[in-house]
Protein backbone atom coordinates (compact mmCIF):
# COMPACT_ATOMS: atom_id res chain seq x y z
CA UNK A 1 0.00 0.00 0.00
CA UNK A 2 1.32 3.28 -1.58
CA UNK A 3 -0.35 5.38 1.35
CA UNK A 4 2.09 4.00 4.17
CA UNK A 5 5.16 4.85 1.35
CA UNK A 6 4.13 9.27 1.60
CA UNK A 7 2.94 8.50 5.18
CA UNK A 8 6.70 7.08 5.96
CA UNK A 9 8.24 9.97 3.95
CA UNK A 10 6.22 12.44 5.39
CA UNK A 11 7.25 11.17 8.99
CA UNK A 12 10.86 11.26 7.43
CA UNK A 13 11.02 15.16 6.25
CA UNK A 14 9.75 15.96 9.64
CA UNK A 15 11.89 14.54 11.58
CA UNK A 16 14.49 15.79 9.26
CA UNK A 17 14.00 19.25 9.88
CA UNK A 18 14.27 21.14 12.70
CA UNK A 19 10.02 21.86 12.81
CA UNK A 20 9.47 18.79 14.47
CA UNK A 21 12.02 19.37 17.42
CA UNK A 22 10.73 22.84 17.96
CA UNK A 23 6.82 21.70 17.72
CA UNK A 24 7.66 19.08 19.89
CA UNK A 25 10.06 21.21 22.47
CA UNK A 26 7.44 23.78 22.05
CA UNK A 27 4.75 21.19 22.93
CA UNK A 28 6.56 19.25 26.15
CA UNK A 29 7.09 22.50 27.58
CA UNK A 30 3.51 24.03 27.40
CA UNK A 31 1.66 21.08 28.25
CA UNK A 32 4.45 20.42 31.42
CA UNK A 33 3.64 24.01 32.66
CA UNK A 34 -0.25 22.94 32.09
CA UNK A 35 0.20 19.79 34.23
CA UNK A 36 2.55 21.26 36.59
CA UNK A 37 0.22 24.10 37.46
CA UNK A 38 -2.89 21.73 37.77
CA UNK A 39 -1.16 19.70 39.81
CA UNK A 40 -0.48 22.50 42.24
CA UNK A 41 -3.85 23.64 42.15
CA UNK A 42 -5.31 19.77 43.05
CA UNK A 43 -2.32 20.11 46.56
CA UNK A 44 -3.79 23.02 47.26
CA UNK A 45 -7.18 22.52 46.58
CA UNK A 46 -6.49 18.78 47.94
CA UNK A 47 -4.62 20.43 51.61
CA UNK A 48 -7.76 22.98 52.26
CA UNK A 49 -10.33 20.17 51.77
CA UNK A 50 -8.59 17.87 54.66
CA UNK A 51 -8.64 20.82 56.77
CA UNK A 52 -11.80 21.34 56.46
CA UNK A 53 -12.13 17.73 57.20
CA UNK A 54 -13.12 16.44 54.51
CA UNK A 55 -13.45 12.55 54.46
CA UNK A 56 -13.63 11.56 51.09
CA UNK A 57 -10.24 12.51 49.16
CA UNK A 58 -10.47 14.49 45.68
CA UNK A 59 -10.24 12.68 42.13
CA UNK A 60 -7.24 13.02 40.58
CA UNK A 61 -8.89 12.42 36.88
CA UNK A 62 -11.25 14.98 37.57
CA UNK A 63 -9.45 17.53 39.07
CA UNK A 64 -5.79 17.02 37.21
CA UNK A 65 -6.11 14.80 33.93
CA UNK A 66 -9.51 16.54 32.55
CA UNK A 67 -8.03 19.56 33.01
CA UNK A 68 -4.68 18.81 31.25
CA UNK A 69 -6.10 17.50 28.37
CA UNK A 70 -8.93 20.06 27.49
CA UNK A 71 -5.79 22.41 28.06
CA UNK A 72 -3.57 20.18 25.56
CA UNK A 73 -7.00 20.06 23.19
CA UNK A 74 -6.39 24.36 22.69
CA UNK A 75 -2.86 23.76 22.36
CA UNK A 76 -3.37 21.22 19.67
CA UNK A 77 -5.44 23.91 18.04
CA UNK A 78 -2.50 26.29 17.54
CA UNK A 79 0.10 23.71 16.41
CA UNK A 80 -1.51 21.49 13.90
CA UNK A 81 -1.72 24.54 11.21
CA UNK A 82 2.28 24.58 11.64
CA UNK A 83 2.23 20.88 11.14
CA UNK A 84 -0.08 20.60 8.59
CA UNK A 85 1.27 24.12 6.57
CA UNK A 86 3.86 22.81 4.12
CA UNK A 87 2.21 19.37 3.36
CA UNK A 88 1.11 20.13 -0.22
CA UNK A 89 2.02 23.45 -0.50
CA UNK A 90 6.05 22.97 -0.01
CA UNK A 91 5.80 19.86 -2.72
CA UNK A 92 3.65 22.88 -4.90
CA UNK A 93 6.31 25.05 -4.23
CA UNK A 94 9.19 22.68 -4.99
CA UNK A 95 8.11 21.01 -7.78
CA UNK A 96 7.69 17.58 -6.15
CA UNK A 97 4.05 17.13 -6.68
CA UNK A 98 4.86 16.99 -10.26
CA UNK A 99 7.12 13.67 -9.12
CA UNK A 100 3.98 12.27 -7.15
CA UNK A 101 1.49 12.79 -9.88
CA UNK A 102 3.39 11.54 -12.44
CA UNK A 103 3.61 8.00 -10.18
CA UNK A 104 1.47 5.37 -10.48
CA UNK A 105 -0.09 6.88 -6.94
CA UNK A 106 -3.96 7.22 -6.62
CA UNK A 107 -5.05 10.48 -5.39
CA UNK A 108 -5.80 8.89 -2.34
CA UNK A 109 -3.16 7.07 -1.54
CA UNK A 110 -0.80 10.57 -1.98
CA UNK A 111 -3.39 12.33 0.67
CA UNK A 112 -4.30 9.45 2.77
CA UNK A 113 -0.82 9.04 3.59
CA UNK A 114 -0.15 13.04 4.14
CA UNK A 115 -2.24 12.92 6.48
CA UNK A 116 -1.54 9.40 8.24
CA UNK A 117 2.25 11.02 8.57
CA UNK A 118 0.84 13.73 10.17
CA UNK A 119 -1.74 12.36 12.77
CA UNK A 120 1.26 9.62 13.57
CA UNK A 121 3.71 12.98 14.52
CA UNK A 122 0.67 14.23 16.35
CA UNK A 123 0.31 11.07 17.82
CA UNK A 124 3.92 11.31 19.21
CA UNK A 125 3.28 14.95 19.92
CA UNK A 126 1.07 13.21 22.17
CA UNK A 127 3.07 10.80 23.98
CA UNK A 128 5.20 13.05 25.15
CA UNK A 129 2.22 14.36 27.35
CA UNK A 130 1.87 11.01 28.54
CA UNK A 131 4.82 11.00 30.11
CA UNK A 132 3.87 13.55 32.71
CA UNK A 133 0.49 11.38 33.04
CA UNK A 134 2.69 8.59 34.12
CA UNK A 135 4.02 10.23 36.93
CA UNK A 136 1.05 10.59 38.85
CA UNK A 137 1.04 7.06 39.40
CA UNK A 138 4.28 7.51 41.42
CA UNK A 139 2.35 9.19 43.98
CA UNK A 140 -1.42 7.53 43.44
CA UNK A 141 -3.67 5.35 41.61
CA UNK A 142 -5.54 7.23 39.03
CA UNK A 143 -8.06 5.66 36.78
CA UNK A 144 -6.20 4.81 33.51
CA UNK A 145 -9.83 4.21 31.50
CA UNK A 146 -10.62 8.43 31.35
CA UNK A 147 -6.81 8.96 30.98
CA UNK A 148 -7.08 6.72 27.41
CA UNK A 149 -10.63 8.00 26.31
CA UNK A 150 -9.22 11.57 26.59
CA UNK A 151 -6.52 10.31 24.70
CA UNK A 152 -8.59 8.70 21.74
CA UNK A 153 -10.61 12.17 22.09
CA UNK A 154 -8.04 14.43 21.17
CA UNK A 155 -6.41 11.93 18.59
CA UNK A 156 -9.76 12.25 16.66
CA UNK A 157 -9.88 16.19 17.64
CA UNK A 158 -6.39 16.29 15.92
CA UNK A 159 -6.92 14.05 12.63
CA UNK A 160 -10.07 16.24 11.91
CA UNK A 161 -8.10 19.29 12.12
CA UNK A 162 -5.11 17.70 10.36
CA UNK A 163 -7.40 17.30 7.63
CA UNK A 164 -8.85 20.32 7.78
CA UNK A 165 -4.88 21.78 7.42
CA UNK A 166 -4.02 19.57 4.48
CA UNK A 167 -7.06 20.85 2.84
CA UNK A 168 -5.62 24.15 3.47
CA UNK A 169 -2.74 23.34 2.50
CA UNK A 170 -3.33 22.10 -0.98
CA UNK A 171 -4.90 25.07 -2.03
CA UNK A 172 -1.73 27.49 -2.18
CA UNK A 173 1.72 27.32 -2.81
CA UNK A 174 3.06 29.46 -0.03
CA UNK A 175 3.23 27.72 3.26
CA UNK A 176 2.93 31.05 5.06
CA UNK A 177 -0.35 31.76 4.00
CA UNK A 178 -1.05 27.90 4.39
CA UNK A 179 0.07 28.10 7.90
CA UNK A 180 -1.69 31.44 8.71
CA UNK A 181 -5.19 30.48 7.05
CA UNK A 182 -5.27 27.06 8.96
CA UNK A 183 -4.42 28.69 12.26
CA UNK A 184 -7.82 31.15 11.70
CA UNK A 185 -9.84 28.02 10.71
CA UNK A 186 -8.49 26.17 13.51
CA UNK A 187 -9.04 29.65 16.16
CA UNK A 188 -12.79 29.71 14.74
CA UNK A 189 -13.22 26.30 15.00
CA UNK A 190 -12.38 26.89 18.69
CA UNK A 191 -14.60 29.69 19.35
CA UNK A 192 -17.83 29.00 17.29
CA UNK A 193 -19.73 27.45 20.42
CA UNK A 194 -19.85 30.75 22.02
CA UNK A 195 -22.68 31.57 19.92
CA UNK A 196 -24.94 29.95 21.86
CA UNK A 197 -23.80 31.53 25.15
CA UNK A 198 -26.32 34.58 24.45
CA UNK A 199 -28.34 33.15 22.29
CA UNK A 200 -29.49 29.68 21.79
CA UNK A 201 -31.45 29.81 18.45
CA UNK A 202 -31.82 26.64 16.10
CA UNK A 203 -29.20 28.10 13.99
CA UNK A 204 -26.59 29.07 16.74
CA UNK A 205 -26.55 25.24 18.05
CA UNK A 206 -25.56 24.32 14.88
CA UNK A 207 -23.12 26.83 14.56
CA UNK A 208 -21.62 25.39 17.93
CA UNK A 209 -22.17 21.83 16.42
CA UNK A 210 -19.31 22.68 14.43
CA UNK A 211 -16.70 23.75 17.30
CA UNK A 212 -14.46 20.94 17.42
CA UNK A 213 -13.62 21.67 21.32
CA UNK A 214 -17.10 21.20 22.52
CA UNK A 215 -17.03 17.63 20.84
CA UNK A 216 -14.01 17.48 23.22
CA UNK A 217 -15.65 17.72 26.42
CA UNK A 218 -17.18 14.15 26.82
CA UNK A 219 -13.75 12.83 25.53
CA UNK A 220 -12.06 14.76 28.64
CA UNK A 221 -14.48 13.49 30.97
CA UNK A 222 -13.37 9.52 29.78
CA UNK A 223 -17.17 9.44 28.37
CA UNK A 224 -17.21 8.44 24.64
CA UNK A 225 -20.19 9.55 23.50
CA UNK A 226 -20.87 8.10 19.42
CA UNK A 227 -22.11 11.98 18.61
CA UNK A 228 -18.72 12.99 19.20
CA UNK A 229 -16.95 10.35 17.30
CA UNK A 230 -19.34 10.73 13.93
CA UNK A 231 -18.66 14.51 14.20
CA UNK A 232 -14.67 14.02 14.36
CA UNK A 233 -14.96 10.82 11.09
CA UNK A 234 -17.07 13.55 8.72
CA UNK A 235 -14.67 16.24 9.68
CA UNK A 236 -11.52 13.71 8.56
CA UNK A 237 -13.43 12.23 5.68
CA UNK A 238 -14.95 15.75 4.29
CA UNK A 239 -11.66 17.00 4.88
CA UNK A 240 -9.54 14.68 2.72
CA UNK A 241 -12.63 14.33 0.32
CA UNK A 242 -11.95 18.29 -0.58
CA UNK A 243 -8.52 17.56 -0.27
CA UNK A 244 -8.91 15.36 -2.89
CA UNK A 245 -11.04 17.89 -4.97
CA UNK A 246 -8.80 20.23 -4.61
CA UNK A 247 -5.99 18.33 -6.25
CA UNK A 248 -8.45 17.62 -8.92
CA UNK A 249 -8.78 21.43 -9.69
CA UNK A 250 -5.31 22.07 -9.58
CA UNK A 251 -4.76 19.49 -12.36
CA UNK A 252 -7.14 21.41 -14.41
CA UNK A 253 -5.97 24.74 -13.47
CA UNK A 254 -2.15 23.95 -13.14
CA UNK B 1 5.99 4.45 -28.89
CA UNK B 2 3.94 7.87 -28.47
CA UNK B 3 1.16 8.86 -30.84
CA UNK B 4 0.11 12.59 -30.13
CA UNK B 5 -3.13 14.13 -32.13
CA UNK B 6 -4.54 17.30 -31.83
CA UNK B 7 -3.08 17.60 -28.86
CA UNK B 8 -4.84 21.10 -27.54
CA UNK B 9 -4.68 22.57 -23.75
CA UNK B 10 -6.34 25.65 -22.72
CA UNK B 11 -7.05 28.41 -19.96
CA UNK B 12 -9.46 31.02 -19.65
CA UNK B 13 -7.23 33.36 -21.23
CA UNK B 14 -5.20 31.51 -24.02
CA UNK B 15 -4.08 28.63 -25.99
CA UNK B 16 -1.09 27.20 -24.29
CA UNK B 17 -0.85 24.06 -27.04
CA UNK B 18 -2.60 24.06 -29.81
CA UNK B 19 -3.91 20.90 -32.18
CA UNK B 20 -0.67 19.53 -31.93
CA UNK B 21 0.13 16.02 -33.62
CA UNK B 22 3.63 14.00 -33.65
CA UNK B 23 4.56 10.76 -33.66
CA UNK B 24 8.27 9.36 -32.03
CA UNK B 25 8.78 5.59 -32.87
CA UNK B 26 10.60 3.15 -30.21
CA UNK B 27 14.20 4.03 -29.00
CA UNK B 28 14.21 7.66 -30.86
CA UNK B 29 15.33 10.53 -28.94
CA UNK B 30 13.14 13.26 -30.24
CA UNK B 31 14.40 16.96 -29.82
CA UNK B 32 11.16 19.38 -28.43
CA UNK B 33 12.65 22.39 -29.46
CA UNK B 34 10.96 25.83 -28.96
CA UNK B 35 11.56 29.53 -27.73
CA UNK B 36 10.18 29.74 -24.04
CA UNK B 37 6.72 30.10 -23.68
CA UNK B 38 6.10 28.16 -26.38
CA UNK B 39 4.15 25.03 -24.81
CA UNK B 40 6.99 22.45 -24.40
CA UNK B 41 6.73 21.75 -20.27
CA UNK B 42 2.26 21.92 -21.13
CA UNK B 43 2.73 19.05 -23.62
CA UNK B 44 5.18 17.34 -21.56
CA UNK B 45 3.03 17.63 -18.60
CA UNK B 46 -0.20 16.35 -20.54
CA UNK B 47 2.29 12.94 -21.56
CA UNK B 48 2.94 12.75 -17.99
CA UNK B 49 -0.30 12.91 -16.73
CA UNK B 50 0.03 15.79 -14.91
CA UNK B 51 -2.92 17.35 -16.64
CA UNK B 52 -5.48 16.80 -18.78
CA UNK B 53 -5.78 18.06 -22.53
CA UNK B 54 -8.62 19.92 -23.09
CA UNK B 55 -8.90 18.43 -26.69
CA UNK B 56 -6.99 15.88 -28.52
CA UNK B 57 -5.35 12.53 -27.71
CA UNK B 58 -1.96 11.16 -26.68
CA UNK B 59 -0.96 7.71 -26.25
CA UNK B 60 2.15 6.31 -24.79
CA UNK B 61 2.97 2.42 -25.10
CA UNK B 62 -0.38 2.12 -26.09
CA UNK B 63 -2.34 3.38 -23.25
CA UNK B 64 -4.60 6.58 -23.78
CA UNK B 65 -3.41 9.31 -21.15
CA UNK B 66 -7.09 9.64 -20.05
CA UNK B 67 -8.42 6.33 -20.30
CA UNK B 68 -5.64 4.69 -18.70
CA UNK B 69 -3.33 7.48 -16.81
CA UNK B 70 -2.16 3.94 -14.55
CA UNK B 71 -0.81 2.34 -16.63
CA UNK B 72 0.52 5.29 -18.51
CA UNK B 73 2.55 6.72 -15.67
CA UNK B 74 4.21 2.96 -14.84
CA UNK B 75 5.85 3.65 -18.84
CA UNK B 76 6.97 7.06 -18.05
CA UNK B 77 9.78 8.65 -16.85
CA UNK B 78 9.51 12.15 -16.36
CA UNK B 79 12.47 14.72 -15.20
CA UNK B 80 10.46 18.22 -14.75
CA UNK B 81 12.25 21.07 -14.83
CA UNK B 82 13.28 21.98 -11.63
CA UNK B 83 14.28 18.30 -10.35
CA UNK B 84 11.55 17.06 -8.38
CA UNK B 85 13.98 16.54 -5.03
CA UNK B 86 13.04 16.26 -1.47
CA UNK B 87 16.04 18.74 -0.20
CA UNK B 88 16.61 17.25 3.06
CA UNK B 89 16.77 13.41 2.40
CA UNK B 90 19.48 12.12 1.06
CA UNK B 91 20.01 10.50 -2.56
CA UNK B 92 19.98 7.15 -1.98
CA UNK B 93 17.11 7.13 0.42
CA UNK B 94 14.78 9.86 -2.02
CA UNK B 95 15.57 7.05 -4.58
CA UNK B 96 14.25 3.95 -2.18
CA UNK B 97 11.10 6.19 -1.88
CA UNK B 98 10.80 7.09 -5.42
CA UNK B 99 11.36 3.22 -6.54
CA UNK B 100 8.40 2.42 -3.84
CA UNK B 101 6.04 5.11 -5.40
CA UNK B 102 6.80 3.94 -8.76
CA UNK B 103 5.83 0.21 -7.53
CA UNK B 104 9.19 -1.46 -7.70
CA UNK B 105 9.41 -4.69 -6.26
CA UNK B 106 11.21 -5.14 -3.31
CA UNK B 107 12.99 -7.89 -4.87
CA UNK B 108 16.01 -6.84 -6.07
CA UNK B 109 15.29 -2.74 -5.15
CA UNK B 110 18.59 -2.39 -3.73
CA UNK B 111 20.45 -3.58 -6.77
CA UNK B 112 18.55 -1.51 -9.39
CA UNK B 113 19.02 1.46 -6.95
CA UNK B 114 22.67 0.85 -7.05
CA UNK B 115 22.63 0.26 -10.62
CA UNK B 116 21.13 3.41 -11.11
CA UNK B 117 23.22 5.14 -9.00
CA UNK B 118 26.38 3.95 -10.67
CA UNK B 119 24.92 4.71 -13.87
CA UNK B 120 24.08 8.30 -13.10
CA UNK B 121 27.36 9.19 -11.33
CA UNK B 122 25.54 9.74 -8.13
CA UNK B 123 27.26 6.77 -6.17
CA UNK B 124 29.63 8.91 -3.99
CA UNK B 125 27.53 10.81 -2.74
CA UNK B 126 24.57 8.47 -1.52
CA UNK B 127 24.80 9.20 2.08
CA UNK B 128 24.61 12.70 1.14
CA UNK B 129 21.52 15.12 1.62
CA UNK B 130 20.10 16.27 -1.67
CA UNK B 131 20.14 19.90 -0.89
CA UNK B 132 23.91 20.04 0.06
CA UNK B 133 24.48 18.97 -3.64
CA UNK B 134 25.97 20.81 -6.78
CA UNK B 135 23.58 21.79 -9.64
CA UNK B 136 24.97 19.28 -11.65
CA UNK B 137 24.65 16.31 -9.18
CA UNK B 138 20.70 17.19 -8.59
CA UNK B 139 20.16 16.85 -12.07
CA UNK B 140 21.47 13.73 -12.49
CA UNK B 141 19.91 12.58 -9.25
CA UNK B 142 16.84 13.87 -11.19
CA UNK B 143 17.54 11.67 -14.16
CA UNK B 144 18.50 8.95 -11.67
CA UNK B 145 14.41 9.15 -10.71
CA UNK B 146 13.21 9.43 -13.88
CA UNK B 147 14.96 6.02 -15.02
CA UNK B 148 14.83 3.78 -11.95
CA UNK B 149 11.80 1.84 -12.67
CA UNK B 150 13.24 1.11 -15.92
CA UNK B 151 10.40 2.89 -18.14
CA UNK B 152 9.84 2.83 -22.12
CA UNK B 153 9.86 6.43 -22.51
CA UNK B 154 11.58 8.95 -20.95
CA UNK B 155 10.29 12.72 -20.97
CA UNK B 156 12.98 15.30 -19.80
CA UNK B 157 12.04 18.82 -19.78
CA UNK B 158 15.50 20.63 -20.17
CA UNK B 159 17.46 18.48 -18.70
CA UNK B 160 20.30 20.80 -19.09
CA UNK B 161 19.49 23.84 -18.28
CA UNK B 162 21.29 25.96 -15.48
CA UNK B 163 23.90 23.95 -15.45
CA UNK B 164 27.81 24.99 -16.13
CA UNK B 165 29.29 23.55 -19.54
CA UNK B 166 31.35 20.84 -18.00
CA UNK B 167 27.88 19.31 -16.12
CA UNK B 168 26.44 20.08 -19.50
CA UNK B 169 28.84 17.76 -21.48
CA UNK B 170 28.23 15.20 -18.89
CA UNK B 171 24.20 15.15 -19.13
CA UNK B 172 24.15 15.19 -22.73
CA UNK B 173 26.65 11.94 -22.55
CA UNK B 174 24.43 10.53 -19.90
CA UNK B 175 21.39 11.25 -22.12
CA UNK B 176 23.22 9.86 -25.36
CA UNK B 177 23.57 6.27 -23.71
CA UNK B 178 20.31 6.10 -22.56
CA UNK B 179 19.37 5.98 -25.48
CA UNK B 180 19.66 2.53 -26.46
CA UNK B 181 16.72 0.99 -23.98
CA UNK B 182 14.18 4.25 -23.59
CA UNK B 183 12.26 6.26 -25.96
CA UNK B 184 13.21 10.10 -25.29
CA UNK B 185 11.88 13.64 -25.77
CA UNK B 186 13.61 16.09 -24.34
CA UNK B 187 12.58 19.74 -24.60
CA UNK B 188 15.18 22.42 -24.76
CA UNK B 189 15.66 25.83 -26.32
CA UNK B 190 19.44 25.40 -27.22
CA UNK B 191 19.61 24.13 -30.84
CA UNK B 192 23.53 22.87 -30.67
CA UNK B 193 22.04 20.65 -28.08
CA UNK B 194 19.37 19.06 -30.73
CA UNK B 195 21.86 18.45 -33.19
CA UNK B 196 24.26 16.80 -31.35
CA UNK B 197 21.35 14.06 -29.91
CA UNK B 198 18.38 14.05 -31.10
CA UNK B 199 18.03 12.19 -34.45
CA UNK B 200 14.52 13.84 -35.04
CA UNK B 201 13.36 17.72 -34.40
CA UNK B 202 9.79 18.42 -33.07
CA UNK B 203 9.59 22.53 -33.78
CA UNK B 204 6.88 24.13 -31.82
CA UNK B 205 6.32 28.14 -31.17
CA UNK B 206 3.22 29.78 -29.78
CA UNK B 207 1.79 25.96 -29.32
CA UNK B 208 1.86 25.60 -32.55
CA UNK B 209 3.71 22.54 -34.32
CA UNK B 210 6.09 24.17 -37.04
CA UNK B 211 7.87 21.39 -38.27
CA UNK B 212 8.92 17.57 -37.52
CA UNK B 213 11.26 15.94 -39.28
CA UNK B 214 14.87 14.32 -39.09
CA UNK B 215 17.77 16.52 -38.12
CA UNK B 216 20.00 15.97 -41.21
CA UNK B 217 16.94 16.43 -43.57
CA UNK B 218 15.96 19.94 -41.87
CA UNK B 219 19.51 20.99 -42.08
CA UNK B 220 19.56 20.32 -46.13
CA UNK B 221 16.20 20.44 -47.58
CA UNK B 222 14.87 23.17 -45.78
CA UNK B 223 16.70 26.17 -47.79
CA UNK B 224 17.80 26.37 -51.63
CA UNK B 225 20.13 28.71 -50.38
CA UNK B 226 23.88 28.06 -49.35
CA UNK B 227 25.77 30.76 -46.86
CA UNK B 228 29.71 31.42 -47.86
CA UNK B 229 32.00 33.65 -45.96
CA UNK B 230 34.43 35.64 -47.05
CA UNK B 231 37.31 37.52 -46.18
CA UNK B 232 39.67 39.38 -48.64
CA UNK B 233 42.52 42.10 -47.98
CA UNK B 234 43.52 44.58 -50.25
CA UNK B 235 40.83 45.78 -51.82
CA UNK B 236 37.98 48.48 -50.30
CA UNK B 237 34.75 47.15 -49.56
CA UNK B 238 33.20 49.24 -52.31
CA UNK B 239 35.01 48.03 -55.28
CA UNK B 240 35.05 44.13 -54.00
CA UNK B 241 31.51 44.02 -53.51
CA UNK B 242 30.97 45.79 -57.18
CA UNK B 243 32.67 42.80 -58.57
CA UNK B 244 31.22 40.12 -56.45
CA UNK B 245 27.97 41.72 -57.62
CA UNK B 246 28.94 40.26 -61.33
CA UNK B 247 28.91 36.75 -60.50
CA UNK B 248 25.65 34.88 -61.55
CA UNK B 249 24.04 32.76 -58.85
CA UNK B 250 25.15 35.27 -55.85
CA UNK B 251 22.21 36.22 -54.15
CA UNK B 252 23.06 38.83 -51.45
CA UNK B 253 26.19 40.09 -49.80
CA UNK B 254 26.04 41.54 -46.56
CA UNK B 255 29.04 42.86 -44.99
CA UNK B 256 30.44 42.07 -41.86
CA UNK B 257 31.98 44.86 -39.89
CA UNK B 258 35.38 44.32 -38.76
CA UNK B 259 38.01 46.56 -38.20
CA UNK B 260 40.85 46.83 -41.28
CA UNK B 261 39.96 43.66 -42.91
CA UNK B 262 36.87 43.24 -45.51
CA UNK B 263 34.73 40.42 -44.51
CA UNK B 264 31.75 39.21 -46.41
CA UNK B 265 28.61 36.69 -45.82
CA UNK B 266 27.03 36.01 -49.04
CA UNK B 267 23.71 34.15 -50.31
CA UNK B 268 24.42 32.07 -52.89
CA UNK B 269 22.05 29.49 -55.37
CA UNK B 270 23.14 26.15 -54.58
CA UNK B 271 22.67 24.99 -57.61
CA UNK B 272 25.31 26.82 -59.14
CA UNK B 273 28.81 25.98 -57.67
CA UNK B 274 29.80 30.14 -57.31
CA UNK B 275 32.99 29.46 -54.73
CA UNK B 276 35.66 28.36 -57.68
CA UNK B 277 34.23 31.87 -59.98
CA UNK B 278 34.77 33.91 -56.61
CA UNK B 279 38.07 32.85 -55.61
CA UNK B 280 38.98 33.54 -59.53
CA UNK B 281 37.20 36.85 -59.53
CA UNK B 282 38.64 38.41 -56.58
CA UNK B 283 42.74 37.22 -56.95
CA UNK B 284 42.11 38.14 -60.86
CA UNK B 285 41.82 41.94 -59.16
CA UNK B 286 44.43 41.19 -57.68
CA UNK B 287 43.08 41.23 -54.37
CA UNK B 288 44.40 38.82 -51.87
CA UNK B 289 42.16 35.93 -51.02
CA UNK B 290 42.22 35.41 -47.63
CA UNK B 291 39.22 33.44 -45.98
CA UNK B 292 36.54 31.46 -48.18
CA UNK B 293 34.25 28.82 -46.74
CA UNK B 294 30.80 27.61 -47.10
CA UNK B 295 29.25 27.78 -43.61
CA UNK B 296 26.82 24.77 -43.41
CA UNK B 297 22.79 26.00 -42.61
CA UNK B 298 22.74 25.62 -38.69
CA UNK B 299 19.58 24.37 -37.26
CA UNK B 300 19.61 28.32 -35.33
CA UNK B 301 18.73 29.66 -38.52
CA UNK B 302 16.36 27.29 -39.50
CA UNK B 303 14.59 27.29 -36.03
CA UNK B 304 14.59 31.33 -36.37
CA UNK B 305 13.07 31.34 -39.78
CA UNK B 306 10.82 28.67 -39.37
CA UNK B 307 9.35 30.45 -36.50
CA UNK B 308 9.87 33.87 -37.60
CA UNK B 309 8.02 32.75 -40.76
CA UNK B 310 5.27 30.93 -38.80
CA UNK B 311 4.86 34.68 -37.13
CA UNK B 312 4.54 36.66 -40.63
CA UNK B 313 1.91 34.07 -42.19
Amino acid sequence: MNAFTIAKKELNLYFRSPIAYGIMGFFALVTGFFFYSAVGFFLQRSMQMAQMGQSTPMNVDEWVVRNVLSNISVVGLFLIPMMTMRSFAEEKRTGTIELLITSPLRDSEIIIGKWLGALVMYATLLGLTAVNMVTLYAYGTPDWRPMVVGYLGLLLQGGALLAIGILISSTTRNQIVAGVAGFCVCLLLWVLDWVTAFEASTLNKVIAYISVVSHFESFAKGVVDLKDVVYYITMIVLGLFLTARSMDSMRWRA
Amino acid sequence: MIKVEGLTKRYARHVAVDHISFEVAKGQIVGFLGPNGAGKTTTMRMLTCFMPPTEGTAEVAGYDVIQNPMEVKRRIGYLPETPPLYPDMEVAEYLDFVSRIKNLPSAGRQARINQVMERCAVADVRNKEIGKLSKGYKQRVGLAQAIIHNPDVLILDEPTSGLDPHQIMETRDLIRELAGDHTIILSTHILPEVEQICERVVIIAKGKLVATDTVANLTTNLRGAETIALEVIGGDEASVRERLDRIAGILKVTTVPTDGRVRFTIDADKEKNVRPEIARAIIGSGWELHELHGVSMSLENIFLELTSNKEAA
